[in-house]
Protein backbone atom coordinates (compact mmCIF):
# COMPACT_ATOMS: atom_id res chain seq x y z
CA UNK A 1 0.00 0.00 0.00
CA UNK A 2 1.57 3.27 -1.05
CA UNK A 3 1.81 5.86 1.65
CA UNK A 4 1.02 8.74 -0.66
CA UNK A 5 0.13 11.84 1.31
CA UNK A 6 -3.16 13.26 0.25
CA UNK A 7 -2.53 16.67 1.66
CA UNK A 8 -2.90 18.18 -1.78
CA UNK A 9 -6.37 16.75 -2.25
CA UNK A 10 -8.62 19.39 -0.86
CA UNK A 11 -11.42 20.06 -3.32
CA UNK A 12 -14.89 18.63 -3.63
CA UNK A 13 -16.04 18.27 -7.24
CA UNK A 14 -19.68 18.00 -8.26
CA UNK A 15 -21.64 16.79 -11.27
CA UNK A 16 -25.32 17.46 -10.92
CA UNK A 17 -28.43 19.24 -12.02
CA UNK A 18 -28.82 22.95 -11.63
CA UNK A 19 -30.46 22.99 -8.23
CA UNK A 20 -27.99 20.58 -6.69
CA UNK A 21 -25.04 22.52 -8.03
CA UNK A 22 -26.48 25.82 -6.87
CA UNK A 23 -26.93 24.52 -3.36
CA UNK A 24 -23.45 23.02 -3.26
CA UNK A 25 -21.90 26.16 -4.62
CA UNK A 26 -23.72 28.14 -1.97
CA UNK A 27 -21.98 26.00 0.59
CA UNK A 28 -18.72 27.09 -0.94
CA UNK A 29 -17.21 24.15 -2.74
CA UNK A 30 -16.97 25.91 -6.08
CA UNK A 31 -13.49 26.50 -7.42
CA UNK A 32 -12.13 27.77 -10.71
CA UNK A 33 -8.40 27.38 -10.95
CA UNK A 34 -5.80 29.28 -12.94
CA UNK A 35 -6.48 27.23 -16.06
CA UNK A 36 -10.15 28.15 -15.98
CA UNK A 37 -11.01 24.63 -14.97
CA UNK A 38 -14.06 24.46 -12.78
CA UNK A 39 -14.60 21.66 -10.33
CA UNK A 40 -18.28 21.42 -11.07
CA UNK A 41 -20.47 20.60 -14.03
CA UNK A 42 -24.11 21.54 -14.43
CA UNK A 43 -25.98 18.82 -16.27
CA UNK A 44 -29.19 19.79 -18.05
CA UNK A 45 -31.25 18.36 -20.86
CA UNK A 46 -28.70 19.54 -23.41
CA UNK A 47 -25.70 17.83 -21.85
CA UNK A 48 -24.54 14.76 -23.74
CA UNK A 49 -23.35 11.57 -22.16
CA UNK A 50 -19.86 12.10 -23.56
CA UNK A 51 -19.63 15.44 -21.84
CA UNK A 52 -20.60 13.88 -18.54
CA UNK A 53 -18.15 11.03 -18.98
CA UNK A 54 -15.41 13.44 -19.95
CA UNK A 55 -16.05 15.62 -16.92
CA UNK A 56 -16.02 12.61 -14.63
CA UNK A 57 -12.81 11.24 -16.11
CA UNK A 58 -11.03 14.57 -15.91
CA UNK A 59 -12.16 15.09 -12.30
CA UNK A 60 -10.97 11.65 -11.34
CA UNK A 61 -7.57 12.32 -12.89
CA UNK A 62 -7.00 15.64 -11.15
CA UNK A 63 -4.69 15.50 -8.19
CA UNK A 64 -6.37 18.21 -6.15
CA UNK A 65 -9.84 16.68 -5.96
CA UNK A 66 -10.65 14.47 -3.00
CA UNK A 67 -14.36 13.80 -3.46
CA UNK A 68 -16.65 13.73 -6.49
CA UNK A 69 -20.34 14.23 -5.78
CA UNK A 70 -22.73 13.09 -8.48
CA UNK A 71 -26.50 13.00 -8.64
CA UNK A 72 -27.74 9.46 -8.79
CA UNK A 73 -29.86 9.90 -11.89
CA UNK A 74 -26.84 11.31 -13.72
CA UNK A 75 -24.74 8.47 -12.37
CA UNK A 76 -27.18 6.13 -14.07
CA UNK A 77 -26.26 7.67 -17.41
CA UNK A 78 -22.60 6.85 -16.98
CA UNK A 79 -23.12 3.67 -14.96
CA UNK A 80 -20.62 1.80 -17.12
CA UNK A 81 -17.79 4.20 -16.37
CA UNK A 82 -18.67 4.27 -12.69
CA UNK A 83 -18.74 0.51 -12.35
CA UNK A 84 -15.27 0.38 -13.86
CA UNK A 85 -13.97 2.98 -11.43
CA UNK A 86 -12.13 1.24 -8.63
CA UNK A 87 -9.63 3.81 -7.33
CA UNK A 88 -9.76 4.95 -3.73
CA UNK A 89 -9.06 8.60 -4.57
CA UNK A 90 -11.01 10.60 -5.41
CA UNK A 91 -14.02 9.04 -3.71
CA UNK A 92 -17.22 8.96 -5.73
CA UNK A 93 -20.37 9.67 -3.76
CA UNK A 94 -23.82 9.32 -5.27
CA UNK A 95 -26.33 11.80 -3.89
CA UNK A 96 -30.04 12.12 -4.50
CA UNK A 97 -31.57 15.06 -6.26
CA UNK A 98 -34.80 16.92 -5.77
CA UNK A 99 -36.73 14.69 -8.14
CA UNK A 100 -34.89 11.44 -7.65
CA UNK A 101 -34.67 10.07 -4.14
CA UNK A 102 -31.76 7.91 -3.19
CA UNK A 103 -31.89 4.30 -4.28
CA UNK A 104 -29.26 2.12 -2.63
CA UNK A 105 -29.73 -0.66 -5.15
CA UNK A 106 -28.20 1.39 -7.94
CA UNK A 107 -25.17 2.64 -6.09
CA UNK A 108 -21.92 1.36 -7.66
CA UNK A 109 -20.08 1.23 -4.38
CA UNK A 110 -22.81 -0.63 -2.55
CA UNK A 111 -23.04 -3.07 -5.41
CA UNK A 112 -19.46 -4.06 -4.72
CA UNK A 113 -20.36 -4.63 -1.10
CA UNK A 114 -23.12 -6.99 -2.11
CA UNK A 115 -20.71 -8.82 -4.36
CA UNK A 116 -18.43 -9.34 -1.42
CA UNK A 117 -21.07 -10.59 0.95
CA UNK A 118 -23.65 -12.00 -1.39
CA UNK A 119 -26.40 -10.34 0.55
CA UNK B 1 6.36 -39.12 -3.41
CA UNK B 2 4.00 -37.03 -5.57
CA UNK B 3 3.57 -33.31 -5.18
CA UNK B 4 5.99 -30.43 -5.46
CA UNK B 5 8.86 -30.24 -3.05
CA UNK B 6 11.94 -28.11 -2.67
CA UNK B 7 15.20 -29.32 -4.15
CA UNK B 8 17.45 -29.80 -1.15
CA UNK B 9 20.09 -32.32 -0.23
CA UNK B 10 18.60 -34.92 2.11
CA UNK B 11 20.83 -34.26 5.10
CA UNK B 12 19.96 -34.16 8.77
CA UNK B 13 20.82 -30.46 8.96
CA UNK B 14 18.46 -29.68 6.11
CA UNK B 15 15.80 -31.65 7.94
CA UNK B 16 16.01 -29.38 10.98
CA UNK B 17 16.18 -26.29 8.77
CA UNK B 18 13.07 -27.37 6.87
CA UNK B 19 11.23 -28.21 10.07
CA UNK B 20 11.94 -24.69 11.32
CA UNK B 21 10.59 -23.29 8.05
CA UNK B 22 7.42 -25.30 8.50
CA UNK B 23 6.93 -23.84 11.95
CA UNK B 24 7.49 -20.35 10.60
CA UNK B 25 4.96 -20.86 7.84
CA UNK B 26 2.35 -22.15 10.28
CA UNK B 27 2.83 -19.21 12.61
CA UNK B 28 2.61 -16.78 9.71
CA UNK B 29 -0.53 -18.46 8.48
CA UNK B 30 -2.37 -18.18 11.77
CA UNK B 31 -1.28 -14.56 12.22
CA UNK B 32 -2.50 -13.59 8.76
CA UNK B 33 -5.76 -15.38 9.33
CA UNK B 34 -6.34 -13.43 12.51
CA UNK B 35 -5.52 -10.18 10.74
CA UNK B 36 -7.97 -11.03 7.98
CA UNK B 37 -10.71 -11.77 10.49
CA UNK B 38 -10.11 -8.54 12.39
CA UNK B 39 -10.23 -6.55 9.17
CA UNK B 40 -13.40 -8.28 8.01
CA UNK B 41 -15.16 -7.49 11.29
CA UNK B 42 -14.16 -3.86 11.01
CA UNK B 43 -15.27 -3.92 7.40
CA UNK B 44 -18.74 -5.08 8.30
CA UNK B 45 -19.03 -2.32 10.87
CA UNK B 46 -18.12 0.25 8.24
CA UNK B 47 -20.56 -1.20 5.75
CA UNK B 48 -23.39 -0.91 8.23
CA UNK B 49 -22.40 2.68 9.01
CA UNK B 50 -22.33 3.52 5.33
CA UNK B 51 -25.78 2.11 4.76
CA UNK B 52 -27.21 4.12 7.62
CA UNK B 53 -25.39 7.28 6.60
CA UNK B 54 -26.56 7.04 3.03
CA UNK B 55 -30.18 6.81 4.06
CA UNK B 56 -29.75 9.77 6.38
CA UNK B 57 -28.05 11.70 3.62
CA UNK B 58 -31.11 11.22 1.45
CA UNK B 59 -33.23 13.02 4.01
CA UNK B 60 -30.71 15.77 4.61
CA UNK B 61 -30.37 16.55 0.92
CA UNK B 62 -34.13 16.63 0.66
CA UNK B 63 -34.28 19.25 3.39
CA UNK B 64 -31.62 21.29 1.70
CA UNK B 65 -33.52 21.21 -1.59
CA UNK B 66 -36.62 22.52 0.13
CA UNK B 67 -34.63 25.32 1.61
CA UNK B 68 -33.28 26.23 -1.80
CA UNK B 69 -36.77 26.14 -3.26
CA UNK B 70 -37.83 28.61 -0.61
CA UNK B 71 -35.06 30.93 -1.65
CA UNK B 72 -36.10 30.68 -5.26
CA UNK B 73 -39.61 31.54 -4.22
CA UNK B 74 -38.57 34.52 -2.19
CA UNK B 75 -35.56 35.94 -3.97
CA UNK B 76 -35.92 34.52 -7.43
CA UNK B 77 -33.46 32.39 -9.29
CA UNK B 78 -30.00 32.89 -7.92
CA UNK B 79 -28.33 29.95 -9.62
CA UNK B 80 -26.69 31.97 -12.38
CA UNK B 81 -25.17 34.46 -10.00
CA UNK B 82 -23.96 31.74 -7.69
CA UNK B 83 -22.32 29.92 -10.52
CA UNK B 84 -20.59 32.95 -11.88
CA UNK B 85 -19.21 34.04 -8.55
CA UNK B 86 -17.67 30.74 -7.65
CA UNK B 87 -13.99 31.52 -7.78
CA UNK B 88 -12.07 29.89 -5.01
CA UNK B 89 -13.44 27.21 -2.76
CA UNK B 90 -14.14 28.16 0.80
CA UNK B 91 -15.18 24.64 1.69
CA UNK B 92 -12.24 22.32 1.50
CA UNK B 93 -11.33 18.97 2.98
CA UNK B 94 -8.22 17.91 4.79
CA UNK B 95 -6.99 14.36 4.74
CA UNK B 96 -5.41 12.54 7.63
CA UNK B 97 -4.31 8.95 8.00
CA UNK B 98 -5.62 6.62 10.66
CA UNK B 99 -4.06 3.31 11.53
CA UNK B 100 -6.72 0.63 11.74
CA UNK B 101 -5.34 -2.79 12.69
CA UNK B 102 -2.30 -2.30 10.56
CA UNK B 103 -3.95 -0.52 7.64
CA UNK B 104 -3.51 3.20 7.00
CA UNK B 105 -7.00 4.49 6.28
CA UNK B 106 -7.55 8.08 5.20
CA UNK B 107 -10.18 10.25 6.81
CA UNK B 108 -11.54 13.51 5.47
CA UNK B 109 -12.40 16.45 7.62
CA UNK B 110 -14.34 19.48 6.48
CA UNK B 111 -12.55 22.78 6.53
CA UNK B 112 -14.88 25.69 6.15
CA UNK B 113 -13.30 29.06 5.87
CA UNK B 114 -16.00 31.00 7.61
CA UNK B 115 -14.44 34.33 6.87
CA UNK B 116 -14.77 35.86 3.46
CA UNK B 117 -17.85 34.56 1.81
CA UNK B 118 -17.20 34.34 -1.88
CA UNK B 119 -20.45 35.98 -2.70
CA UNK B 120 -19.61 39.24 -1.07
CA UNK B 121 -19.31 41.22 -4.21
CA UNK B 122 -22.41 39.95 -5.88
CA UNK B 123 -24.88 41.34 -3.50
CA UNK B 124 -25.75 37.99 -2.10
CA UNK B 125 -23.20 38.12 0.67
CA UNK B 126 -24.99 39.75 3.50
CA UNK B 127 -28.38 40.35 2.15
CA UNK B 128 -31.02 37.73 2.16
CA UNK B 129 -31.60 35.97 5.41
CA UNK B 130 -33.12 33.10 3.54
CA UNK B 131 -30.03 32.74 1.43
CA UNK B 132 -27.88 32.67 4.51
CA UNK B 133 -30.09 30.06 6.06
CA UNK B 134 -29.96 27.94 2.94
CA UNK B 135 -26.24 28.36 2.87
CA UNK B 136 -25.96 27.05 6.42
CA UNK B 137 -28.20 24.11 5.59
CA UNK B 138 -26.09 23.21 2.62
CA UNK B 139 -22.88 23.53 4.54
CA UNK B 140 -24.22 21.07 7.10
CA UNK B 141 -25.26 18.76 4.30
CA UNK B 142 -21.84 18.86 2.68
CA UNK B 143 -20.16 18.18 6.00
CA UNK B 144 -22.24 15.06 6.28
CA UNK B 145 -21.30 14.12 2.75
CA UNK B 146 -17.64 14.52 3.62
CA UNK B 147 -18.04 12.08 6.49
CA UNK B 148 -19.75 9.64 4.19
CA UNK B 149 -16.95 9.99 1.70
CA UNK B 150 -14.43 9.16 4.42
CA UNK B 151 -16.34 6.01 5.25
CA UNK B 152 -16.51 5.09 1.62
CA UNK B 153 -12.77 5.47 0.98
CA UNK B 154 -12.07 3.40 4.06
CA UNK B 155 -14.44 0.81 2.70
CA UNK B 156 -12.75 0.63 -0.70
CA UNK B 157 -9.25 0.41 0.73
CA UNK B 158 -10.22 -2.19 3.35
CA UNK B 159 -11.86 -4.23 0.64
CA UNK B 160 -8.60 -4.44 -1.28
CA UNK B 161 -6.50 -5.18 1.77
CA UNK B 162 -8.83 -7.97 2.86
CA UNK B 163 -8.69 -9.54 -0.59
CA UNK B 164 -4.89 -9.33 -0.55
CA UNK B 165 -4.60 -10.86 2.92
CA UNK B 166 -6.98 -13.68 2.06
CA UNK B 167 -4.96 -14.43 -1.04
CA UNK B 168 -1.80 -14.68 1.07
CA UNK B 169 -3.54 -16.92 3.63
CA UNK B 170 -4.68 -19.27 0.90
CA UNK B 171 -1.27 -19.28 -0.73
CA UNK B 172 0.38 -20.34 2.50
CA UNK B 173 -2.26 -22.92 3.28
CA UNK B 174 -2.47 -24.61 -0.11
CA UNK B 175 0.95 -24.09 -1.66
CA UNK B 176 3.72 -23.31 0.79
CA UNK B 177 2.90 -25.67 3.65
CA UNK B 178 2.28 -28.74 1.46
CA UNK B 179 5.57 -28.08 -0.31
CA UNK B 180 7.47 -27.96 2.94
CA UNK B 181 5.71 -31.08 4.24
CA UNK B 182 6.60 -32.92 1.05
CA UNK B 183 10.21 -31.83 1.42
CA UNK B 184 10.29 -33.13 4.99
CA UNK B 185 8.88 -36.52 4.07
CA UNK B 186 11.31 -36.74 1.15
CA UNK B 187 14.28 -36.02 3.42
CA UNK B 188 12.99 -38.52 5.97
CA UNK B 189 12.59 -41.26 3.41
CA UNK B 190 16.06 -40.65 1.99
CA UNK B 191 17.60 -40.71 5.44
CA UNK B 192 15.77 -43.96 6.25
CA UNK B 193 17.09 -45.51 3.09
CA UNK B 194 20.64 -44.44 3.91
CA UNK B 195 20.20 -45.95 7.35
CA UNK B 196 18.93 -49.15 5.86
CA UNK B 197 21.88 -49.30 3.50
CA UNK B 198 24.27 -48.70 6.38
CA UNK B 199 22.57 -51.35 8.46
CA UNK B 200 22.71 -53.85 5.61
CA UNK B 201 26.37 -53.11 5.07
CA UNK B 202 27.18 -53.65 8.73
CA UNK B 203 25.25 -56.87 8.85
CA UNK B 204 27.05 -58.14 5.75
CA UNK B 205 30.42 -57.31 7.27
CA UNK B 206 29.50 -59.00 10.51
CA UNK B 207 28.41 -62.03 8.59
CA UNK B 208 31.65 -62.14 6.65
CA UNK B 209 33.66 -61.71 9.83
CA UNK B 210 31.83 -64.57 11.45
CA UNK B 211 32.42 -66.76 8.44
CA UNK B 212 36.09 -65.95 8.41
CA UNK B 213 36.36 -66.68 12.10
CA UNK B 214 34.53 -69.97 11.69
CA UNK B 215 36.78 -70.92 8.77
CA UNK B 216 39.89 -70.06 10.71
CA UNK B 217 38.73 -72.13 13.62
CA UNK B 218 38.09 -75.11 11.43
CA UNK B 219 41.52 -74.75 9.85
CA UNK B 220 43.08 -74.73 13.26
CA UNK B 221 41.28 -77.79 14.38
CA UNK B 222 42.11 -79.61 11.18
CA UNK B 223 45.78 -78.79 11.49
CA UNK B 224 45.86 -79.94 15.07
CA UNK B 225 44.21 -83.18 14.12
CA UNK B 226 46.76 -83.66 11.29
CA UNK B 227 49.81 -83.09 13.48
CA UNK B 228 48.72 -85.65 16.00
CA UNK B 229 47.93 -88.16 13.32
CA UNK B 230 51.47 -87.85 11.75
CA UNK B 231 53.19 -88.32 15.14
CA UNK B 232 51.30 -91.51 15.66
CA UNK B 233 52.30 -92.93 12.25
CA UNK B 234 55.99 -92.55 12.98
CA UNK B 235 55.70 -94.80 16.01
CA UNK B 236 53.91 -97.62 14.28
CA UNK B 237 56.00 -98.54 11.14
CA UNK B 238 55.10 -102.19 10.44
CA UNK B 239 51.91 -102.33 12.03
CA UNK B 240 49.29 -101.09 9.72
CA UNK B 241 46.36 -99.79 11.27
CA UNK B 242 47.96 -99.67 14.62
CA UNK B 243 45.23 -99.16 17.06
CA UNK B 244 45.32 -95.78 18.29
CA UNK B 245 48.52 -94.07 19.12
CA UNK B 246 50.44 -95.80 21.75
CA UNK B 247 53.07 -94.12 23.69
CA UNK B 248 54.88 -97.25 24.97
CA UNK B 249 57.64 -98.85 22.99
CA UNK B 250 57.23 -102.40 21.80
CA UNK B 251 60.46 -104.01 22.91
CA UNK B 252 59.72 -107.19 21.05
CA UNK B 253 59.83 -105.54 17.72
CA UNK B 254 63.08 -105.38 15.87
CA UNK B 255 65.17 -102.57 16.67
CA UNK B 256 68.59 -101.41 16.01
CA UNK B 257 69.99 -101.25 19.40
CA UNK B 258 73.02 -99.24 19.89
CA UNK B 259 76.27 -101.24 20.47
CA UNK B 260 77.39 -101.79 24.00
CA UNK B 261 80.98 -100.95 24.30
CA UNK B 262 82.80 -102.03 27.42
Amino acid sequence: MSQVTHKSRTLIAAIGDEDTITGLLLAGIGDVDAHQRANFLVVDSKTTQEQIEEAFTSFSKRKDIAIILINQHIAEDIRGVLDEYKAAFPTVLEIPSKDHPYDPLKDSVLKRVQLLFGE
Amino acid sequence: MSGARDNVFPTRMNLTVTKTRLKGAQTGHSLLKRKSEALTTRFRVIVRKIEDAKLKMGKVMQNASFSLAEVAYITGDISYQVRESAKSATFKVGAKQENVSGVMLPAFESQVQASGSQFELTGLGRGGQQIQKTRAVYIKAVEMLVELASLQTAFVILDEVIKLTNRRVNAIEYVIIPRIENTISYINSELDELDREEFYRLKKIQGKKKERAANAQRELERKAAETLATADDNDNDDEHGAAGSSDTRNILSEQNDSDIIF
